[in-house]
């Protein structure tokens, strides 16, 4: 193969490329963009147990539909140049026309992705303030639904390597099982006894990192009733793989008795549990009788 | 060059003796020892410490420090000071001596170093591929397959780390290396000494984390968060070590880089007529710079952590997991850059001569190089999302990740514009880069849903955003470091690989690639998490079908490894000089590159893209300076 291609630049051919591959674009996106609206939106994740679980389609969607012209725009670029500007087999190296470059699609493409780009940023904003969508906020929660107040508080305690859950408003009882009532607005605090673990209520639409001596808030508002999915979302060591377990969205009246008979079994062992805190582990090893005794860490 | 007489060759055992490898490993293995029972007679008066627990942290890492030490001095790097302290003249006599020794040991020619990192960090990429596959067959089964759960998770560790850790100079080690000094018309980097320490700092931090299977392995992946960290057994050490080692490799490599860009460039080489190529190894180096420190501080920490008893990161002692976080990711997401941005760099390196075209949008390509290197920094919280962190930051770092696409989308423009009315040869390296844009794409579009908070509470954490990762670093630098293989080999070794074998080894790969992570995505947004040996049976097809794909993947690689042998020690077809009719100058010198790279120190007129403006100009005009190494 010759190192200095002695033909000059190709004729330029009368085809207007840029109009056409234009067209393609837009003709492939108009009918892309619905489609997967309509088929791959009910199929997005999580489910529709909560509010925010909605939400979150809701979202997945709208993002999904962004991305599909973006998808297209390269793909049929790339197809198209493959079939239009590819060098003739056997053929003399010939150069292509030395296109430097063009201050219109500079300004076009920077104008068109600045403006997409700040478009979904304040579009996850808005859906990120209206109620937290799910997602832990840490001790000072910022994305407060309104009348949280009110809610029912549910303790989430990571430790390695098993959830278990504390009502306050049932005596602090802590239960091996999640259950929620229905259409009920729930504030959950999640807190780790020893390592970071991560609180992943899928159907809930939750995940919020459990941290050692840390207060992790979420909120959900809970819809109809059904079984959930929990699992650890953050390494936790040996077993982080069989951290998991299903919760229930259930009827007020059953979570009701269900609480009652809880707090009654747990009366017989409520002496051996550290009474409800925000969280056990204290900063100044055991100065302070709310603190359960340290987990112990091998520490070198 | 000037022709020597033959020397006379010393019997082998002769050759064994001296400053080489084989010395760096027996002084490296006495270190280890010494540091192992120095650290001992500090801390306690018995020796029989080989017993199953009965080690302490300090005496692991007081071991592998002088193990690297000892290794340091039997490769020679203690040498050249010494001489000086002594008295000698100041010499580079390390450059000049000849054949297979000098890929065995401390040689400070850019060139030779540039071999080395490609066939250390290739045997490294290769062991974490393997750990992959390993992992593959480990979730064949919803449930207990073959590895308990700590061998298991010390697998996912070792190939995250691995892949990190070495890949993270999987561009600059081996290319830039050989190619920077080439590209700007020096003869050799800024800091040569320095430039073989990083190597073999990379390679002694390598053989490190190899070793952490004798210490009972780690379980925390690649992030090492604490507290898990602080719980671990000993082999949390070694990861510790390699990855501090690997991050002083990484600085020392980012300043030698940018200390070669900036000063040593030939005359009339100007910022605007910089190869790409270079403005990219500049962006990364500027970034390992940066970054690598804050990994080395957070290491040093943990260490301390685990060694000395802090709480730096330990709750219950007043310390905070959270600064581990943040420290690590200020790190981390820059480190995904300098895993990404040699990628972009080497695909709008590759357009031009394969399209025939000037690379379009010079400015525009190099402003997103820049733009993605400044971004990089302000965007780490979006690890931290759902972390329970400073939540009224999380639109900030929702805007600013969002931000970074629009510098990465001009690396997009530039490239798919440079096609446009191109003369395209699909040759292995160009089909190598074209894959890139598809699946840097998909990485990039996940990215969003990733960037996207509420969206994020899904995926984050999931095998979601580990098929984000996969497909932009995957997908973005491992493509491209085979396009860069296939491109530059013949030039580096002067044989030429098999383009049919080249070929076959782009499609299986290519095909297998998003086989095995595409069906990725999925499998997270139906609840499987990162980093788990036990799933939903119902996810049982899906996993099944990935661990083939990903055996096919592995199967793909050894095409590619049978091509090299093949091609370079068995077939040895010699490379023409230009082979792809290339104007970039190192295609203009001969293959293999002589030692001394220039007679005369090139002066530059224009930048290497001017494909379609005239015959390439005269690189070496009569009376440029002969310069001086």
């Amino acid at each position: 193969m010759a190192s200095q291609p002695t033909a000059a630049t190709p004729p330029r051919d009368s085809v207007n490329h840029g109009l056409r591959f234009v067209v393609a674009w837009l003709v492939l996106s108009v009918i892309a963009t619905p489609l997967v609206v309509i088929f791959v939106g009910p199929i997005l994740p999580p489910g529709n147990m909560t509010t925010q679980a909605h939400e979150q389609i809701y979202d997945n969607t709208w993002l999904a539909a962004v991305s599909t012209p973006v998808l297209c725009l390269v793909v049929v670029f790339l197809v198209y140049a493959f079939v239009y500007f590819r060098a003739p087999k056997g053929g003399a190296l010939v150069d292509g026309p030395p296109l430097r470059e063009h201050a219109g699609i500079q300004v076009v493409w920077i104008v068109i992705t600045s403006v997409t780009v700040l478009m979904l940023a304040a579009f996850g904003t808005y859906q990120l303030l209206q109620n937290g969508s799910g997602g832990g906020q840490g001790p000072s929660p910022v994305a407060v639904p309104a009348g949280a107040s009110h809610n029912l508080a549910v303790q989430v305690i990571g430790q390695q390597w098993e959830w278990t859950f504390r009502y306050p408003s049932f005596g602090g009882v802590e239960t091996h099982e999640l259950v929620l009532p229905q259409h009920t607005s729930v504030t959950l605090h999640v807190t780790s006894l020893d390592v970071v673990h991560s609180f992943w209520a899928y159907q809930l639409g939750v995940k919020a990192d459990a941290n050692p001596g840390t207060d992790n808030v979420a909120y959900v508002q809970t819809r109809g009733p059904g079984t959930f999915q929990i699992r650890c979302a953050e390494l936790c060591g040996l077993f982080h793989g069989y951290m998991f377990s299903t919760g229930r969205v259930v009827s007020a009246t059953q979570f009701q008795s269900w609480a009652k008979t809880q707090e009654a079994i747990y009366k017989t062992i409520a002496k051996y549990v550290p009474p409800y805190a925000k969280t056990y582990i204290c900063p100044a090893a055991g100065t302070s009788p709310t603190c359960s005794p340290q987990p112990t860490l091998r520490g070198g | 060059m000037t022709a020597v007489t033959a020397p006379l060759r010393p019997p082998i055992w002769r050759r064994l003796v001296g400053f080489n490898l084989l010395t760096g490993i027996v002084l490296g293995i006495g270190g280890w020892y010494v540091g192992w029972f120095g650290a001992h007679a500090v801390v306690g008066p018995s020796l029989d410490y080989f017993g199953d627990v009965d080690y302490n942290e300090l005496s692991v890492f007081m071991a592998y420090i002088g193990g690297v030490v000892g290794f340091l001095i039997g490769l020679g790097f203690l040498n050249y000071p010494a001489r000086r302290l002594l008295g000698y003249p100041p010499s580079l006599r390390e450059k000049e001596t000849g054949g297979w020794a000098r890929y065995f040991g401390l040689c400070t020619d850019h060139k030779v170093v540039g071999i080395q990192y490609l066939w250390g960090i290739g045997l490294f990429f290769f062991i974490g591929g393997l750990n992959a596959m390993l992992i593959r067959f480990e979730l064949l089964r919803p449930t207990h397959q073959v590895f308990s759960g700590g061998t298991y998770l010390t697998l996912v560790g070792m190939h995250g780390t691995m892949m990190m850790g070495m890949m993270s100079s999987g561009i600059l080690g081996p290319f830039a290396n050989y190619l920077v000094p080439i590209m700007i018309g020096a003869r050799r980097m800024a800091f040569p000494r320095v430039e073989a320490l990083t190597f073999w700092l990379l390679m002694a931090a390598g053989a490190i984390l190899t070793t952490t299977i004798f210490f009972g392995g780690f379980p925390t992946g690649w992030t090492g968060y604490e507290p898990l960290n602080v719980q671990a057994a000993a082999g949390m050490d070694c990861y510790i070590l390699f990855f501090a080692l690997a991050g002083i490799s990484m600085t020392l490599l980012g300043l030698n880089m940018i200390a070669t860009i900036v000063t040593m460039r030939a005359p009339g080489l100007t910022w605007m007529r910089l190869p790409i190529f270079v403005w990219g190894v500049l962006s990364t180096a500027s970034l390992m710079v940066l970054a690598a420190p804050v990994l080395i501080a957070v290491l040093s920490m943990s260490a301390l952590d685990r060694a000395a008893q802090t709480t730096f990161f330990s709750a219950s002692g007043g310390g905070s997991n959270y600064l581990y976080e943040n420290l690590f990711w200020v790190f981390g997401h820059p480190e995904v850059y300098i895993l990404a941005l040699p990628g972009f760099a080497i695909v709008l390196e590759l357009l031009p001569v394969f399209a025939r075209k000037p690379l379009w949008g010079y400015r525009l390509a190099v402003a997103g190089l820049l733009g993605v290197t400044l971004l990089s920094w302000m965007v780490w919280q979006h690890h931290l999302f759902v972390s329970g962190i400073n939540g009224d930051l999380r639109p900030f770092y929702m805007l600013s990740t969002e931000l970074i696409s629009i510098p990465t989308g001009f690396t997009f423009i530039c490239g798919l514009m440079t096609l446009w009315r191109g003369q395209i040869r699909f040759t292995v390296p160009m089909l190598f880069c074209l894959a890139w844009f598809f699946n840097f794409l998909l990485g990039g579009l996940s990215g969003v849903f990733l960037s996207d908070v509420p969206s994020d509470v899904t995926t984050h954490g999931s095998f979601f955003s580990m098929a984000h990762f996969h497909y932009t670093i995957m997908g973005g630098l491992v493509f491209t470091f085979f396009a860069a293989i296939y491109y530059w080999v013949p030039k580096m070794t002067g044989w030429q690989l098999n383009e049919t074998l080249g070929k076959i080894h782009f499609w299986t790969m290519f095909v297998f690639f998003n086989s095995t992570f595409a069906p990725l995505f999925a499998i997270g947004f139906l609840n499987q998490p990162r980093r788990v040996n036990v799933y939903a049976h119902t996810l049982q097809f899906l996993n099944d079908w990935v661990s083939v794909s990903a055996f096919c993947l592995g199967t793909s690689m050894l095409i590619f490894l049978f091509n090299l042998v093949w091609s370079l020690a068995f077939v040895k077809k010699p490379a023409l000089a230009n082979p792809w009719a290339s104007r970039s100058i190192e295609f203009q010198l001969p293959s293999p590159v002589p030692v001394h790279n220039f007679d005369r120190i090139p002066v530059f007129s224009s930048d290497p893209y001017g494909y379609g403006e005239g015959p390439v100009p005269q690189w070496v005009p009569a009376g440029a300076p002969a310069g001086r190494d």
